[in-house]
C-alpha cells in the first residue's frame, strides 16, 4: 500500500515535471544549452502617407508564426491613433484609424522573429472552397485547353501545377496564356491566372506574400508565391520557375491578394520594410516568447522576481540536488560524512573560494579548530560553552587567515569568511568525538568522506549546465524530488556494506 | 563478494534494517522506553524482570553536592548517561582508595573528577543530539565466572535480536584492552556467535577478523557454554511484550551471584551480528513474518528459535 503511494505520488511528480520541462523547451523553445544563441529578425514596416484632414484609416496585415519563423514581439508605433489588431480570413491584421489629421503621417510596424526548426508536415488540412474563377467565353475556352494540355503529360496536382507555372512564364506566350494573362503579364497577373486556372480545374489554390530573411536590408522587396492545396496541406511553388518549396529564410506575411496596405482617407502611401538581424541569447527570446504566449507561466515564475532575488534562487535552486548527491553517497554508496546536509554547505562555500583553495582552507580550518579542540579537552569544559569557544575559535582563526592571505597578496584567503562557521564548529566537535572514540583512522577517513562528497557537489554547482538547467527549469526539481522520494525506500545493500561483511561469505565457503 | 552473495547469504543491510523493520515494527511513540535508560528499568522491574539494583539518579546539577553522601555505603558501583548511546560515558569504579576511587583499569578517580564527570553527563555530552540528561548510579555487575578467561577489564554482555517476540539471532560482547573495557564491537570488543539452539558460542570476530582466541588472554573463545540459556531467551522474549517494539536488540548481563540482568534494550541494534554468527538476518526476519502469528505465547516462540536458528552444520 505504502509503496504503491510512493510510485504513485513520484509518477506523479516526475509526470508533471516532464510535462513542463517538455512544454518549455518544445513549445516556448527554452534552450537547453546555456550558450545557444538565436538569429533574431527585426522587421520593420514604415508606412507614411498624406492625411487629408478626414478620418483615416490604415490596415495593414502583420506576419504571425510560421513553421519557420516565431514572432517573438511586436510593436506598433503612431501618434494619436487607435489600435485594433484581429484576424481577417486568415491573416492577422492591424488596423489604425484616427478622427481627423494632416500633414505627413509615420506609422511603424515593428515585429522581432526568431528561426525555428521546421516542424513536421503532417497538417491535416480540410480542403477549402474554392471561389469560382469565373471565366466566360473565349476565356473558358482558352483555360480549358490549357487545362486538358498540361493535364494530358501531368500525373498529378504537383507536376500539373509546375507545368501550369511554366507554360505561363513562357515568353512569349502561347495565345492561350496570353489571353489569359491579359494585356500587361506582370507577375501578379501570372500569379491571378493560376490561380484562376487551377479553381477552374477544382484545384484551391492561393498567393502568399512575405520577405525574405537572408540578409540586412534597408528596403526589402516583398515576394509572392503560390501556394496549391493538395491531399491535406498547403504546397509551395516559385511563381516564375514553378518549383515546389519555399526557401526556409521565407516570412510568409500574408495571403492573398489584397496589397500590404489598405488606406483610406489620405493619399501618397508609402511602404518601406527593413530587415535587421541581431544575435541574442536563446535565452532571452525564449522569455519573450512565453511573454507573448503564455504570460501567466512567465508571471508566476522566478524571472519576475527583482534580479537580486533571482540570483539568491540561482544558488537556493542548487541545494536539492546537493542533498540528492548526499543520499546517493549515504544511502546507496554507504560513504559517512559529519552531519548530514554539512558538505552541501562547504559545496557553497568552495564556489566563492574555487576548489583547490577550498580544499587547502577547510583542511587548514579543520586542522586548527581540532588542536585547540584537543587542548580544550584537559580543561574539562562542559558541553554548549564548550562548544561556544570552538565557535569563537574558528572565528578568529578565520580573521587570522584573511588577514596573513591578505598581507602575503593571496586573495583567495579573503573568501575564507564565506565558510559555513556553525557547520565547521559542529564538524570539528563531531571529528573529535569520533577521534577519541574510535581513533584517528576513522576521524580522518570521515572527514576524507565529506570532503569528496562537497568537492563533488561543488563540482556539479559549479557547472554551467546545472546551473542553466535549475534556475531555467526549476520543474526539474520535481523530478529530484521524485528520485529523493524512490531512494527513501531503497532497501538493497550500500556499495560499502560489500566489504562490511565480505567475511561472512568468506567464512562460509571456506568452510570450518 | 559481490552484492549478489550478500543478498544470497540473506545479509540484512542498514537501508533494509531501517526501511523495512525499524520503522515498519518500531513505533516511534515506543523509542522513549528504551532510549531512556532509567524507564526500561522501571518497566522492566515492574514486570518483574531482573535489573542491575538502582542507588541513585542525579538529575540537576544542584543534586550533585549530595553525591558524595550517597556512594558512601557503595564500595563499587557503575556511573552512566541515562539516555546514552554507544556505550559512551560509562565510568565503572571497582573500589576505593580513601578519598579516591578507584576505576576498573586500576586509575584512582577524586571527588572533583568524578564530579565533573556527572556533570558532562548531566550537559547530554553523552546523549543523543546532546540533548541534557539523567545521571544514573546502579549496582556494578560482577560477570558470572564462565567469561573470567575472555574479557579483559570490562563486563561482557549478551545481545539478543529479538524480532516478534521470536530470538533470531544472538552473540556475546567481550571487552578487549583496545576496546578499554567496553563490550561494543566498534570499539574494539569481541563478538561470538551464539548457537540459539544450545546457548554455546561459535566464532568470533574482533575488527572484521575472524578470531578462535581472545586477543588479550588468549584463551579458547569457541565452545563456551552460557548457562541459563533458555532463561536468557525467554527474558528476551519477553521484552518483545514489554516495550511494543518488534525488531528490537535487548542486552543482557549475567551476574555471577543474580543471574541475568537486563542491562537495556535497543531499538536499532546493529548489524555486525551477522558478521559474529556468519549468517545473515534476513533470512531468518522472513521466516519470523512468515510464522509469527501461528506462535502463540513465550515458550512457543523461544521454542521455534531454537528449532529453526541453529546454525548450519
Amino acid at each position: 500500500m505504502n509503496r504503491l503511494h510512493l510510485i504513485l505520488l513520484a509518477s506523479l511528480l516526475l509526470l508533471g515535471g516532464t510535462a513542463l520541462f517538455l512544454y518549455k523547451v518544445l513549445a516556448l523553445h527554452f534552450p537547453l544549452d546555456p550558450d545557444t544563441e538565436d538569429f533574431i529578425w527585426s522587421v520593420e514596416a514604415q508606412i507614411s502617407f498624406q492625411a487629408r484632414d478626414r478620418p483615416v484609416k490604415v490596415a495593414v496585415y502583420i506576419p504571425q508564426d510560421t513553421p519557420h519563423f516565431s514572432v517573438v514581439n511586436e510593436n506598433f508605433i503612431s501618434r494619436s491613433y487607435g489600435l485594433v489588431t484581429k484576424k481577417v480570413s486568415g491573416n492577422r491584421q492591424a488596423v489604425w484609424s484616427t478622427r481627423r489629421t494632416r500633414g505627413k503621417q509615420t506609422l511603424y510596424y515593428h515585429t522581432v522573429v526568431r528561426g525555428i526548426e521546421k516542424k513536421s508536415d503532417r497538417e491535416n488540412l480540410k480542403p477549402p472552397q474554392i471561389d469560382k474563377p469565373g471565366f466566360e467565353g473565349p476565356y473558358l475556352q482558352a483555360a480549358e485547353t490549357v487545362i486538358a494540355e498540361i493535364g494530358t503529360h501531368s500525373a498529378d496536382i504537383d507536376s500539373f501545377v509546375s507545368e501550369l507555372i511554366k507554360r505561363l512564364n513562357r515568353t512569349p506566350p502561347d495565345e492561350n496564356a496570353a489571353l489569359l494573362l491579359g494585356k500587361q503579364p506582370t507577375p501578379p497577373a501570372r500569379i491571378q491566372a493560376a490561380v484562376k486556372v487551377l479553381a477552374q480545374s477544382g484545384i484551391a489554390a492561393r498567393p502568399v506574400n512575405g520577405i525574405q530573411l537572408a540578409q540586412e536590408q534597408r528596403d526589402a522587396v516583398l515576394t509572392t508565391w503560390l501556394e496549391v492545396y493538395d491531399l491535406g496541406r498547403w504546397r509551395s511553388y516559385d511563381p516564375v520557375t514553378g518549383v515546389e518549396g519555399v526557401p526556409e529564410s521565407y516570412l510568409a506575411w500574408w495571403r492573398g491578394f489584397d496589397p500590404l496596405v489598405n488606406l483610406t482617407g489620405g493619399r501618397d502611401l508609402k511602404t518601406k520594410i527593413s530587415i535587421s538581424l541581431n544575435r541574442e541569447e536563446a535565452i532571452q527570446s525564449a522569455i519573450e516568447r512565453t511573454r507573448l504566449k503564455n504570460p501567466a507561466l512567465l508571471e508566476f515564475s522566478l524571472l519576475r522576481l527583482p534580479i537580486q532575488t533571482q540570483s539568491v534562487y540561482r544558488i537556493l535552486l542548487l541545494i536539492p540536488l546537493g542533498s540528492l548527491v548526499v543520499v546517493l553517497f549515504r544511502n546507496v554508496v554507504g560513504l559517512n560524512t559529519f552531519g548530514t546536509f554539512m558538505p552541501i554547505l562547504i559545496a557553497l562555500a568552495f564556489r566563492e573560494t574555487e576548489l583547490l583553495w577550498g580544499i587547502v582552507m577547510f583542511c587548514l580550518m579543520v586542522a586548527l579548530g581540532l588542536t585547540f579542540r584537543f587542548y580544550l579537552d584537559r580543561l574539562k569544559l562542559l558541553l554548549v560553552p564548550r562548544l561556544a569557544s570552538v565557535l569563537t575559535m574558528v572565528i578568529i582563526l578565520m580573521v587570522l587567515v584573511s588577514v596573513v592571505m591578505h598581507k602575503l597578496g593571496l586573495e583567495q584567503g579573503v573568501s575564507i569568511a564565506l565558510f559555513p562557521m556553525v557547520i565547521l564548529t559542529m564538524t570539528i566537535e563531531r571529528m573529535s568525538i569520533v577521534w577519541e572514540e574510535l581513533g584517528a583512522l576513522a576521524a580522518l577517513s570521515q572527514a576524507l568522506g565529506s570532503l569528496l562528497v562537497a568537492a563533488l557537489t561543488y563540482l556539479m554547482f559549479n557547472n554551467r549546465y546545472v546551473a542553466h538547467m535549475v534556475f531555467y527549469f526549476p520543474e526539474l526539481l520535481l523530478l529530484v524530488l521524485a528520485v529523493t522520494l524512490l531512494l527513501g525506500r531503497y532497501t538493497g545493500y550500500r556499495l560499502f556494506e560489500i566489504r562490511r561483511f565480505k567475511d561472512l561469505s568468506k567464512a562460509r565457503t571456506g568452510g570450518s | 563478494m559481490s552484492l549478489l552473495a550478500l543478498k544470497r547469504l540473506g545479509v540484512l543491510g542498514i537501508n533494509r534494517r531501517n526501511a523495512e523493520y525499524t520503522l515498519r515494527y518500531n513505533p516511534r511513540k515506543f523509542y522513549p522506553l528504551v532510549d531512556d535508560k532509567l524507564r526500561t528499568k522501571a518497566l522492566a522491574r515492574k514486570a518483574g524482570l531482573a535489573v542491575p539494583d538502582l542507588y541513585g539518579v542525579v538529575e540537576i546539577a544542584y543534586q550533585i553536592r549530595r553525591l558524595e553522601t550517597l556512594l558512601e555505603p557503595r564500595e563499587d558501583f557503575v556511573v552512566k548517561p541515562s539516555r546514552g548511546s554507544g556505550g559512551m560515558g560509562i565510568l565503572v569504579v571497582a573500589g576505593r582508595a580513601k578519598r579516591m576511587y578507584r576505576s576498573v583499569n586500576g586509575t584512582l578517580i577524586s571527588p572533583e573528577e568524578l564530579k565533573h564527570h556527572v556533570l558532562n553527563v548531566l550537559s547530554g555530552m553523552y546523549s543523543l543530539g546532546g540533548q541534557p540528561d539523567r545521571a544514573i548510579i546502579e549496582y556494578r555487575v560482577v560477570f558470572d565466572p564462565v567469561f573470567e578467561a575472555v574479557s579483559y577489564l570490562g563486563v561482557p554482555d549478551i545481545r539478543i535480536i529479538v524480532f516478534l517476540g521470536v530470538p533470531v539471532m544472538s552473540m556475546v560482547r567481550l571487552p578487549t584492552r583496545i576496546s578499554e573495557g567496553r563490550a561494543n564491537l566498534h570499539q574494539g570488543a569481541v563478538g561470538a556467535g551464539i548457537d540459539l539452539a544450545t546457548g554455546n558460542t561459535l566464532t568470533a570476530v574482533w575488527r572484521n577478523e575472524i578470531l578462535t582466541e581472545h586477543p588479550d588472554t588468549g584463551n579458547k573463545l569457541t565452545g563456551l557454554s552460557i548457562p541459563h540459556w533458555p532463561r536468557l531467551l525467554r527474558l528476551a522474549s519477553q521484552c518483545h511484550e514489554l516495550t511494543g517494539i518488534g525488531y528490537l536488540g535487548v542486552d543482557i548481563v549475567l551476574d555471577r551471584d543474580r543471574g541475568p540482568l537486563i542491562l537495556e534494550l535497543n531499538a536499532r541494534p546493529g548489524l555486525s551480528i551477522q558478521i559474529a554468527n556468519r549468517a545473515g538476518l534476513l533470512t531468518r526476519l522472513r521466516e519470523v513474518e512468515g510464522r509469527h502469528r501461528d506462535l502463540k505465547d513465550i515458550e512457543e516462540r523461544v521454542a521455534f528459535a531454537q528449532d529453526r536458528f541453529a546454525p548450519h552444520p
